[in-house]
């Protein structure tokens, strides 16, 4: 849910990345954190466990700069991948404007990668949004690994609606911000049209 | 998408008033309104050493998360909260089921204090947050969105 600020002119969006567990979210945040002007950001915050995983969510506030005299500002959460913090994940999607699912490209977790797939279409629905609706786009990552899939399986089973899709290695930032610019993009553009 | 919020300069300038008055009567630290989702929309006291996106973001979490905990309960949902700290405590209300108040406070106040002037600032957020949806409903088409242009779009992206 968007929030349209008349009064501080600023116009605020909520973006979620969703994937499998140590698909690459966490470190798509902390890549756009750590090249993005301080000016530009504040603090990112990570909920996570002893061990690193995201326990709850990650949350980094951005500024893109100006529309019409509107600032624009997304804050950006990750989901935790791992399968049994699904009620975590459910509360994370509410509000949502624009969700990108971050694929890991090994083959070995293609089945993750549907199962997480599967799991976001049904906990969009839960919430009354659908994915035939709601500003999307898919990330395929870890392209530099040398058990990744060719990007025609991956787009079989992550992708059936064909929305755009992203190679990335988040470790090294390819992909990360054309990424996140299609995905604010397409939110702002479904404002536009008043989504 | 459903439910955008909208803030208009009027309400923006009587919920400003509300969190003004509750810190001052009931000698908190802060006053916070968080939008649900967390979003900060208005902050008084003494908040420049805060960070209240940050604090927005993480207390909307806490709120949610606690409303999963009543769901899974059969409660239609904990409407309070209070954390003792030592020197800080924090106080977090749902408001009309839309905003979160937050007041942080220290013994300079109380606990009973900050619950009775919450009391009367619910109220009062209440009415102005009833007059906001009323008001955003009756205006559907924002102009300001409708004259954003593909290209005023792709502006914001040109590195």
């Amino acid at each position: 849910m968007s929030f349209i600020n008349y009064a501080q002119r600023e116009i605020n969006c909520k973006i979620v990345y969703y994937g499998p567990g140590l698909c690459g979210k966490t470190t798509n945040l902390q890549y756009i954190y750590n090249k993005t002007n301080p000016e530009a950001k504040g603090k990112m915050i990570s909920l996570a466990t002893e061990t690193e995983r995201t326990l709850f969510f990650d949350f980094l506030p951005l500024s893109l700069g100006e529309i019409r005299g509107f600032r624009t500002r997304f804050h950006l959460y990750t989901v935790p991948g791992q399968v049994f913090y699904d009620a975590s994940r459910k509360l994370i999607l509410k509000g949502v404007d624009g969700v990108v699912f971050v694929a890991d490209s090994q083959i070995e977790r293609m089945e993750a990668n549907i199962e997480s797939y599967e799991n976001l279409r049904d906990n969009l629905q839960e919430q009354g949004y659908s994915l035939d609706k709601i500003p999307y786009v898919v990330q395929y990552n870890k392209r530099d690994l040398p058990n990744a899939a060719p990007i025609t399986e991956l787009e079989e089973v992550c992708n059936p609606k064909k929305v755009a899709n992203f190679e990335a290695v988040a470790t090294k930032g390819v992909g990360v911000f054309d990424t996140l610019k299609a995905v604010a993009k397409l939110v702002l553009t479904e404002l536009k049209r008043g989504g | 998408m459903t439910n955008q919020l909208v803030m208009y300069e009027e309400e923006l300038s009587q919920i400003n008033d509300v969190c003004d008055q509750l810190h001052r009567d009931s000698n908190a630290k802060a006053v916070l309104v968080i939008d649900k989702n967390g979003q900060a929309i208005a902050a008084a006291g003494e908040v420049e050493s805060l960070d209240v996106t940050s604090l927005s973001s993480l207390t909307a979490g806490n709120v949610a998360a606690t409303g999963g905990i009543a769901s899974l309960l059969a409660e239609k949902e904990f409407s309070g909260q209070f954390h003792e700290g030592e020197r800080t405590n924090v106080h977090i209300s749902i408001v009309a089921g839309r905003v979160i108040l937050v007041v942080l406070f220290d013994t300079r106040s109380s606990l009973g204090l900050v619950r009775l002037r919450v009391k009367r600032a619910s109220t009062e957020l209440t009415r102005i947050l009833d007059e906001l949806v009323r008001k955003s409903q009756s205006n559907p088409s924002s102009a300001i969105l409708a004259e954003i242009t593909d290209d005023d779009i792709d502006n914001l992206f040109n590195d």
